[in-house]
This record gives C-alpha cells, sequence and structure tokens, in this order.
C-alpha cells in the first residue's frame, strides 16, 4: 500500500515535470497561436490607437500604425462638431442603448418564461413546438424580412422605437439555450415549494430564474452583441435621420462626401461603437464558457 | 378517457375530456399557467418567424407592391430571376464564392483554434483576443479594415507593398471589381473565426478527461488519433451547431460588403443574394419578386443545415 503511494506519487511528479519540460513542439504552437492572436488583434489595435490620434498623426505620410501623443481630440470633435448637424452624435448612442436595453431585458424574460413552462410543466404538444424552434436555428433572418416589414408597416409602426423592438424580441437560438438549461431545475425544488403555497409566477423567479442565471447571463452578452450591432433592422425599419442606430450613423460619418474631414471623428465613433461589446464580453467571459457547453444539438 | 373512481374525475393518457366542465378546469389547473408563460414567446415567434416564412412562400408567386393587392403570377417571379435576371445569377454567384471560402474556413480554422487554446496555459487570454473579432460591429471594423486596404498611398497595405517593391501604383482594394471580393472576404474571415469557436472550446472543455485515458490503453498513439477516435465523437452536437451558425451567417453576407464596396458595387463586384433582396423590397417595393429571392436564400440555408444535422446525427449510437 505504501509503495504503491509512493509510485503513484512519483508518477505525478514526472507527469508535472513532462508537462513543464520545454519542447519544440509546444514553442511552435505558441508561436503559430501568437500570429494567429496577432492577425486577429492587429485591426482592433490599430483602431483604438487611430481613435486617440492628433489630427496631423491621421494624415502623416508614411502612415503610422501607433498614436504617439494620445490625445482625445477626435471624441471632442465627434460630439461638438457633429453635434452642430441635424441629428447630434449622441441621439445615435441614445437610440442604440435604449433598444438594445429593452430587446435585451424583453428577450431574457420572454425566452425564460417560456422555456421553464416547456421544461416543467409537461405540457402536452411542447415537443413538436421545440422541433420547429430548432428548425428555425436554420433559418436566414432576412427570409423573415419582408412580411415583417408588411407587419410593422400595417401596425403603423415604421420609424418607431417599436419596429426597432417588437420583431427581434422573439429569436430561436435564445429559446433553445434556455430549454437546454431550464430541463435541468430539480422538480423536488418546485415541488417544495408549490407544497409551501407559492405561486407559479413567485416560484418561476425565485426559484427559477436564480438556478437559470448563468444561461441568462450568457444570453444577455449575446443578444447585446446581436442587437448593438445589428444593421438590417434600422435600415429598413426606419427612414428618419432621428431614429437611426449607431451602425447606420457610423456608416454616414464614415462614407460620402466630406468623409476625410472626418476621419477623426469616424475613429472615434468606431471606438465606441466597438468598445462595449468587448467589454460587456470580457466581464461575463467566465459564465459565457460554462454555458456555452450546452449550445450543442441533438440531431 | 376518463373514469370515475370515488367519485373523482381522473385522466387517462394524454387527451384531456372535455365532456364536463370540471375535466376542462382541471386540464387548464394543471397546464394553462405553462402555456400562459409560454404565450408571449409563442405569439411574438410565429408573428415574426414562423408565419412570414410562409408568407413569403406565397406572395413569391404573386406580383405585390404593398399599394395594390397582390397580383397571382405564377412561378413568373422565379424565371425571371433565374432566368432573365443577370445581376441575381451574379449576386448568386458572389454569394456562393463568399461563402464556400469564409464558411470552411472559418468553421475549421476556429475548430482548430478551439482545439489548440483548449491545450495551452492563457486560455481565457487567447479566447479573448480570437473570440474579440466576432463580437465587433461589422460595419464598425470594415471602416478600420478600409484605412488597411484603403486605395491611396496612405493606405498600409498599399504602403507595404510599395515600400517593398511589390507594385508600383496603389492598388484600389475596395473599388476595382477584381479585389472587391477578396478583401469582403478577407474581413469575413477575420470576423467570422469567433462563429462556433466558443461553443467549441466548451465542448473540449466538457469531454470527460478519463476517455484519453481510456483511450491510451486502447493504443492510440497520439493527439491526431486521439481528436479524431475521441474528440470529434463526442463533439457531434457542438459541430452541428457551429456548421447552423456558419451556414446562414455566411449566406446572409451584406453589410460588410455594403460598406467595403458600397451598393451597387463597381460592376456588382461586391452584390449579394441580400443585397439583392434589399434592393428589390426595400428600394423598388417589389415585394412578390423579392420574395421569391427570399424564399431561394431560405431553401440554401435550410437544405444546408438539414444536410449538416444529418451529417454530425447522434441519433444513431
Amino acid at each position: 500500500m505504501h509503495i504503491k503511494y509512493s509510485l503513484k506519487k512519483i508518477k505525478n511528479c514526472l507527469y508535472i515535470r513532462f508537462k513543464f519540460k520545454f519542447s519544440f513542439g509546444w514553442f511552435l504552437v505558441y508561436l503559430f497561436m501568437l500570429l494567429l492572436v496577432a492577425f486577429t488583434a492587429l485591426p482592433l489595435v490599430y483602431m483604438v490607437s487611430t481613435a486617440f490620434k492628433p489630427i496631423d498623426e491621421l494624415f502623416i505620410y508614411p502612415p503610422q500604425f501607433l498614436v504617439r501623443r494620445p490625445t482625445l481630440e477626435s471624441f471632442t470633435d465627434l460630439f461638438t462638431a457633429l453635434d452642430s448637424s441635424v441629428v447630434p452624435f449622441t441621439r445615435y448612442v441614445f437610440n442604440s442603448l435604449f433598444t438594445t436595453i429593452i430587446i435585451v431585458s424583453g428577450t431574457v424574460i420572454i425566452s425564460s418564461m417560456g422555456a421553464f413552462a416547456m421544461g416543467k410543466y409537461n405540457l402536452p404538444g411542447t415537443g413538436i413546438l421545440f422541433n420547429i424552434i430548432i428548425l428555425a436555428l436554420m433559418f436566414s433572418p432576412y427570409t423573415t424580412q419582408i412580411p415583417s416589414y408588411m407587419i410593422v408597416n400595417k401596425l403603423g409602426m415604421i420609424n418607431t422605437y417599436w419596429a426597432l423592438i417588437i420583431p427581434k424580441l422573439a429569436v430561436a437560438y435564445n429559446f433553445f439555450l434556455m430549454k437546454q438549461f431550464s430541463s435541468q431545475i430539480p422538480d423536488a425544488l418546485l415541488e417544495a415549494a408549490r407544497i409551501e403555497g407559492a405561486t407559479e409566477w413567485r416560484i418561476f423567479w425565485k426559484i427559477a430564474m436564480p438556478i437559470l442565471q448563468p444561461a441568462w447571463a450568457t444570453l444577455i452578452v449575446f443578444s447585446f452583441v446581436n442587437n448593438w450591432n445589428d444593421y438590417f433592422t434600422a435600415l429598413i425599419f426606419t427612414s428618419s435621420q432621428v431614429m437611426k442606430t449607431l451602425p447606420l450613423a457610423l456608416q454616414t460619418i464614415a462614407g460620402g462626401p466630406g468623409a476625410i474631414a472626418r476621419s477623426g471623428a469616424s475613429a472615434a465613433a468606431t471606438f465606441i461603437v466597438t468598445l462595449p461589446t468587448i467589454l460587456i464580453f470580457t466581464i461575463m467571459q467566465a459564465k459565457v464558457m460554462k454555458t456555452m457547453a450546452y449550445s450543442g444539438i441533438k440531431a | 378517457m376518463s373514469t370515475v373512481i370515488n367519485n373523482k374525475v381522473i385522466n387517462i393518457g394524454k387527451k384531456p375530456s372535455f365532456n364536463n366542465k370540471k375535466a376542462i378546469s382541471k386540464w387548464l389547473n394543471k397546464y394553462g399557467i405553462g402555456y400562459l408563460f409560454m404565450l408571449p414567446f409563442i405569439i411574438l415567434f410565429f408573428t415574426f418567424i414562423i408565419i412570414p416564412v410562409f408568407v413569403s412562400i406565397g406572395l413569391s408567386f404573386t406580383q405585390y407592391n404593398m399599394i395594390q393587392l397582390p397580383k397571382w403570377a405564377g412561378l413568373v417571379n422565379y424565371k425571371t430571376l433565374l432566368t432573365k435576371d443577370d445581376i441575381f445569377l451574379l449576386a448568386l454567384k458572389n454569394t456562393m464564392f463568399f461563402a464556400l471560402i469564409t464558411g470552411p474556413i472559418g468553421y475549421i480554422m476556429s475548430f482548430i483554434a478551439a482545439w489548440i487554446i483548449d491545450q495551452l496555459k492563457f486560455r481565457n487570454a487567447f479566447s479573448l483576443a480570437f473570440y474579440a473579432p466576432s463580437i465587433t460591429s461589422g460595419i464598425a471594423l470594415s471602416i478600420v479594415w478600409l484605412y488597411f486596404f484603403s486605395g491611396d498611398r496612405y493606405g498600409l497595405i498599399n504602403n507595404i507593398l510599395i515600400n517593398f517593391g511589390f507594385i508600383k501604383e496603389p492598388v484600389l482594394w475596395n473599388i476595382n471589381p477584381k479585389t472587391i471580393m477578396p478583401v469582403i472576404i478577407i474581413i469575413s474571415v477575420w470576423m467570422s473565426m469567433g462563429t462556433g469557436f466558443l461553443v467549441f472550446l466548451a465542448g473540449l472543455q466538457n469531454v470527460p478527461k478519463e476517455l484519453y485515458e481510456a483511450g491510451a490503453i486502447d493504443g492510440i498513439k497520439n493527439k491526431f488519433q486521439e481528436l479524431y477516435y475521441i474528440t470529434l465523437q463526442l463533439m457531434k452536437p457542438q459541430m452541428l451547431f457551429g456548421a447552423i451558425n456558419s451556414i446562414v451567417g455566411s449566406f446572409g453576407v451584406f453589410d460588410i460588403a455594403v460598406s467595403v464596396a458600397g451598393m451597387p458595387s463597381p460592376n456588382y463586384a461586391g452584390h449579394t443574394i441580400v443585397a439583392h433582396l434589399y434592393d428589390h423590397a426595400f428600394i423598388r417595393f417589389e415585394m412578390g419578386y423579392a420574395s421569391s429571392i427570399s424564399v431561394i436564400l431560405f431553401l440554401i440555408t435550410f437544405i444546408l443545415g438539414r444536410l449538416s444535422m444529418k451529417l454530425f446525427s447522434t441519433r444513431d449510437e
């Protein structure tokens, strides 16, 4: 027994030493990965660096990759110079932020509620519904745009926040993700609460939602990223400049006549559009990683 | 079916009996609240996703301009689309070319990256660096890439190529019809490597470590055999999810194409199916014709999606 134990110990030590041993193969792997990371990170580094360049560095020849004397000039330019135009930049920020936050909260609530009911109430007919939802994962979102446009148009919601929010609340993927989790809520917990006289509504909020927290935290991240970056919805459902969201505004600032005069402002705007998604992902990374394992589709 | 035992109505089997009010209220008591919880999602899901797919299919056989009532047109739209509309055929060709390159490259690269990163130290840092591009806005980052591909000497890539003497005159990357698609593809590959990456990484972390030990005893010699015989077999659900994501994503290419090449792009070199759909639906308001475009897009992604379901099926095991 004693010998066996020490053998195991030695084996463990050997294993650890082997793992830390320098090997040429691993060196190549790390080198390859660093190159790949350089490819993925360089445009982002360039974007951050350009947003802080003073005006003379923006037009210097030969072009410089990194900023030398960082300033906030471009940002003040973006918020003051463009503020005097018809629609201030802050309005686009508000539009994007407002619609994204409402969509994210809405979709988290309706998907969790629905998925909880489907996972825990043994409702007749939900098996078919779940299969339909899985099939809907394969629908290109563009195929539904024309009828959606007609519905939104009929309801008189064109150029309102409703048009940017309501069609985007029910997303097959969001429901699917929550369903993968809600089946795992222990029935005994729900039964115990029922015996103590809790209403189903209360059970959902006080028991199911806290258990589902990693899942909807992940949903918040993905839903935020998708809707913050969404370009098509605002493109078709709004025609007035006041209702445009950031991606559309960015395209206007960065393109068309006078684009060169605005290159500082557009670099700053690009930075502002990109920052929130990366921040929110970085903060939630650990939770997202835990949840993603359940995203597989068993077919 | 219902049976009376001790004066109580008990339902047997799945179908409730509506013979008396008691049974109905009992059924409602049991299931009503559940359906109520599902109602908001179901209403919105059917209104904006399921019904629109069928409406699209219906409209695609009509001519409809949103002012007059739809006029039945039979297969005319599809005939025009597939035989007379040269711009659509070009868009179809562009999109196919784009999807055949970015889809598989993005998919394979993200799998390899996930597989390698899973075995490295600093896993979180590597995954953030790798994933970050895919959560950035396509519009925002194509602006950054356009600095790189700018058509004058200020463009970073032109600058480097001129300095090294590969070219004498700057290349008009996003104006020359020959280089538009490659530029769109480079930007999209850069952004699409994150698609599926997280799911793959998470899936890899969930493969039980004992299986690898068992595999080693059964004669698995190297990492690649391990990957093929153990990892890939267990990751089918994640692989399927990634495949569907990348199919839907790559056939929906639009915003990057528009911000790189403009709309319409020079010689329609950056024209895609969705761009054509947008043009006919929301600029010309030819809803019937545009619906037939959306039905074709639907069929392509749906059939490819079903094929990947077959390919990554776990049912027979």
